[in-house]
């Protein structure tokens, strides 16, 4: 799918909870309660997704393009019938990726203005 | 879980739908987790419902903008119309809440009463008739339901300060017990002493907040300050707070009436009215039968006076027309009309909007838009039309309802000027949601039914517009051909009776007469040979000025001063027991007063300048008076009781309509003013300088000033008019609603007509394909017109046979206003009836001529 760098750009910054999720369905597709507990185990339980943050996220994520719904199935053990999985899209990836540079952008700079973590 | 669904419920239904499943499972795991898990969900359910709803009413406006910007012409005629019919509500509801609705400016205003005399039966409205300050004093103290009751009479005074010009003033003398019983303290000062027996405050006078800003000038100093009232030094000892309105809007002033008793003796003087209070607890049909009690008794005790005489009771808030009220009412109903009619109108645009948006409709929901959200959509801009038509309609009342202060009964102390407040504003809110879900949700529905429908328009291509909608669009147009119906047969009524009252004849003749008012003060004129001194001198220099054909004087004008009655006695004859007809209107004249208002002097004399005290009392009598009690003989020379002795009939006019064209009349009766005796109360003064002349009032006016200048320096000239402008004041009211009815029928006229074009330029636009085939195949162009024509004047017919139903009701329940015109007045129908068929050809006339117009080659290529 084609998409511009102005697109991208359109949508940053992210909203704290979408970039979680891209995050969260960065390496395999999950179900909704799946990314919850996957954000809250990598922010060692500081940031907790509500049901109602979440699905809207997704539902807005949706809309944007961000992330898709797929048809695809885990291995049947794993698999919960009565939820939908989503995948992260390559446009959702390439936000993610423009998003962590702006953050790391802004890491940097102040880094250079003497305001690391640790450092007197 | 249970809970958990439930508190799922606040979600819009295409979020629950989509997401619910996985949100109860979530839940289901989340509990098995932690204890608090059904509170914290159910936090987070109210945030996010609330958020999602917001999402979706943003997306839905963002879409609406778009739709709406891309046919402006729709959108600004949607606006328009639905400014009309809310602006109009809304003004009319104003007033009515005002007049109607809105309790008295005073605390626990529904215990404030009004006492007048009045007929035994009760009947009429308002103070049928003054008290005499004996009557009064019994009805005081025979009766318990009163927490307080007070008397006062209006007066006019001459205001002098120190250096400044004569000033002259409405107000009223009032008992100590009048100005504490409404319960609203002065702003300045105190009211009158109620514990002194009241002659303490005498010479005290209160005033208004407004004379005390405009004369001076909010001056705290004011108290104790001097001022000249009719000439007696007076002092200022207290300010009423703004918006004290008593006993009538024009009230700047209010003196110390006390009541001696000399003044208790004639029980027939009657110039005073009583206002009061009510005990807790007691209501207005306890407070009536306590004084049905005591008018029987002085029934009893002096049958002369008392015979058959009753009291007019009621609440404060009563005290205006029966006329008003249904003026008010008719307005309402006329603006309710006018609403119905927008909201028809617009339903079927949208109606027509929504057959031409089939297609895309279609196409939305055909990509998984749910029939929910496209219903949402339709509602949420037809909400935008109805605000945004709804916050011009609140502007528009706005401006219209300084216009609508005429009808506004002066006769409520209140003040005259009704401002859109935030009632009326709640009740525009809630009309123009009304109006919004009103017009969007019938269109959306269509469409929400359409399932099956929308398949077949994605197919068709064009919309076909079923059979159904057709029906209900044409049911529209009659609801709003038949709402015009009713508005114009009102309308037409009301126009009929005002010319029937402006031919009433009032019994003199009002052109080329000027009026003004010369109120001469007691004490400087007590005497009435002192009074005579100046009318004389004054009627004299003016009768000499050019162009005045007669001058004179008289105690009020015919239409301006209503009251003033006296009963009359005839010696030796039995007291009768019927209480209008045993009174008549008293008035006390100069010579020429009948000759200068072109009363016609039947038979017998004037009254002449040698009719003075210690001559015999005269007096000229109205043609009705003479015939009801003399009715087989000659009247002059007869001699009967009035006012303080007999007095002899010398001659006979014409009877004049004292209480206004609209009303009922005593017969009328003229004394001399040179006999007017020397105790009299300063209401038989005649004040009223009337002068017949040729040119033009505006050349006359400086010669007549100079003229009371020089009489007296000190004396103010007021109340200068035309008794043409009495005359036309007559139906001024009438006329404002009028006019406000006549605008609103036309505005119904227009938008009817609006709506038969609409309909019938989409049906052409519809049929231009078969039209075509017909025109291919040699159908005659003007029998097409006549088909399109024909089917105006069928959705015409529709509405008219409805519409003149509803108007014979709103007629009949209208028809005290009416003044004796038919609800089924045939003129009015049949010109109502052909104004609309016009209207109807007139709407129809393009259509017809664009299915004339219509190219068969084009319409056939077509699609």
């Amino acid at each position: 799918m084609a998409y511009s760098r102005s697109e991208v750009d359109a949508l940053l910054p992210l909203p704290l909870a979408t970039f979680h999720i891209l995050v969260a369905l960065a390496q395999e597709d999950h179900h909704g309660y799946a990314i919850m507990l996957d954000v809250e185990r990598r922010t060692d339980g500081a940031l907790r997704l509500s049901a109602g943050t979440l699905y809207r996220s997704i539902q807005r994520m949706l809309e944007q393009g961000l992330i898709t719904e797929t048809s695809e199935r885990p291995a049947p053990e794993l698999d919960d019938e009565r939820r939908r999985y989503y995948r992260i899209t390559p446009f959702g990836a390439a936000v993610a990726r423009a998003e962590t540079q702006r953050m790391a952008n802004l890491v940097r700079m102040a880094r250079v203005e003497g305001l690391s973590p640790g450092r007197a | 879980m249970r809970f958990y669904r439930l508190l799922l419920l606040l979600y819009p239904a295409s979020f629950r739908r989509e997401y619910g499943a996985d949100m109860i499972a979530d839940f289901a795991r989340r509990r098995r987790e932690s204890p608090w898990a059904l509170l914290d969900s159910a936090l987070d359910v109210l945030r996010n419902a609330a958020a999602a709803h917001w999402d979706m009413l943003r997306q839905d406006l963002r879409y609406t903008r778009r739709t709406l910007a891309r046919s402006p012409g729709f959108t600004l005629t949607a606006i328009l119309v639905t400014a009309i019919g809310i602006g109009a509500n809304t003004a009319a509801f104003t007033v009515a809440d005002f007049v109607l609705l809105r309790p008295l400016p005073f605390p626990e205003p529904h215990t404030l009463i009004r006492l007048c005399w009045g007929p035994r039966s009760g009947g009429g409205w308002g103070c049928m008739n003054q008290l005499s300050p004996a009557n009064y004093r019994d009805y005081k103290s025979m009766t318990s339901s009163f927490q307080s009751l007070g008397a006062f009479t209006g007066i006019a005074v001459n205001l002098m300060e120190a250096g400044g010009d004569p000033q002259r003033l409405a107000g009223a003398t009032v008992t100590s017990e009048v100005l504490p019983l409404f319960g609203v303290a002065p702003v300045l000062g105190r009211v009158f002493d109620s514990t002194g027996g009241g002659s303490a405050d005498a010479g005290a006078v209160v005033i208004s907040y407004g004379l005390w800003q405009s004369q001076f000038g909010g001056d705290a100093r004011v108290l104790g300050r001097g001022v000249t009232l009719n000439g007696a030094p007076y002092q200022v000892i207290g300010v009423m707070p703004p918006g004290f309105y008593f006993p009538s809007r024009d009230a700047q002033l209010w003196t110390h009436l006390v009541l001696r008793e000399a003044n208790y003796e004639d029980r027939d003087d009657n110039y005073l009215e009583a206002v009061g209070r009510l005990k807790p607890g007691v209501t207005m049909n306890q407070a009536r039968a306590d004084l049905n009690v005591v008018a029987e008794r002085l029934a009893r005790d002096y049958p002369a006076v008392n015979g058959d005489a009753g009291f007019s009771f009621f609440a404060m808030h009563d005290n205006m027309s029966p006329r008003y009220r249904l003026m008010l009412l008719g307005l309402c109903g006329a603006t309710l009309c006018i609403l119905l009619i927008t909201c028809a109108n617009l339903a079927n645009l949208l109606l027509a909007r929504a057959g031409a948006r089939e297609r895309e409709l279609a196409v939305r929901a055909a990509l998984g838009a749910g029939k929910e959200r496209l219903v949402r959509q339709i509602v949420t801009e037809s909400m935008t039309l109805a605000l945004a038509g709804g916050a011009l309609g609140v502007a528009l009342a706005a401006a219209a309802v300084p216009l609508l202060a005429l009808l506004v009964p002066n006769t409520l102390p209140v003040a005259s000027q009704p401002s859109v407040d935030l009632r009326v504003l709640a009740l525009a809110l809630a009309i123009t949601t009304l109006t919004g879900l009103g017009f969007g949700l019938l269109p959306a529905l269509r469409v929400g039914g359409g399932t099956g429908g929308g398949l077949s328009a994605l197919r068709e291509g064009v919309g076909a517009g079923g059979g159904q909608k057709q029906r209900l669009r044409n049911v529209l147009v009659g609801v709003e051909v038949a709402m015009s119906v009713v508005l114009l047969i009102s309308s037409g009524l009301l126009i009929r009776a005002v010319w029937r009252i402006q031919a009433v004849d009032p019994g003199f003749v009002h052109e080329s007469v000027m009026t003004l008012k010369t109120a001469l003060p007691r004490p400087k004129y007590d005497m009435t040979q002192r009074r005579m001194q100046f009318y004389t001198r004054v009627l004299t220099d003016v009768r000499a000025l050019p162009g005045v054909q007669s001058a004179a004087y008289i105690t009020g004008l015919p239409i301006v001063m209503y009251g003033r009655v006296t009963g009359v006695v005839i010696p030796g004859r039995e007291v009768s027991t019927r209480f209008r007809d045993e009174v008549a209107s008293i008035r006390f004249v100069t010579p020429q007063y009948f000759r200068t208002m072109g009363i016609p002097l039947l038979r017998g004399r004037d009254v002449e300048a040698g009719d003075i005290q210690g001559r015999p009392p005269v007096a000229v009598v109205s043609e009705s008076f003479a015939r009801y009690w003399w009715p087989s003989e000659d009247a002059i020379g007869r001699t009967f009781e009035s006012r303080g002795g007999p007095r002899t009939v010398v001659g006979i006019v014409g009877d004049v309509k004292v209480r206004g064209l609209e009303r009922d009349n005593e017969p009328q009766m003229y004394a001399s003013a040179g006999q007017v005796p020397d105790t009299a109360f300063i209401n038989d003064d005649p004040k009223d300088l009337v002068i017949r002349h040729s040119g033009s009032v505006g050349a006359l006016l400086p010669a007549v000033r100079e003229i009371v200048r020089a009489a007296d320096p000190e004396q103010p000239i007021s109340d200068v008019r035309t008794m043409d402008d009495v005359v036309a004041g007559e139906t001024a009211t009438r006329r404002a609603q009028l006019r406000v009815l006549g605008a609103l029928a036309a505005i119904a006229l227009l938008l009817s007509g609006v709506g038969i074009y609409g309909l019938l330029a989409y049906t052409v636009a519809q049929r231009s394909r078969e039209i075509g085939v017909r025109l291919a195949l040699g159908a005659e162009p003007a029998s097409l017109a006549r088909m399109v024509v024909s089917q105006g004047m069928k959705l015409a017919l529709v509405g008219v046979v409805p519409g003149l139903l509803v108007a014979y009701w709103a007629a009949y329940a209208m028809r005290a206003l009416l003044f004796g015109v038919a609800p089924a007045d045939p003129v009015t129908i049949i010109g109502a009836v052909a104004l609309v068929l016009v209207m109807t050809l007139a709407g129809a006339f393009v259509p017809a001529l664009r299915a004339v117009r219509v190219n068969p080659m084009l319409a056939l290529r077509g699609d």
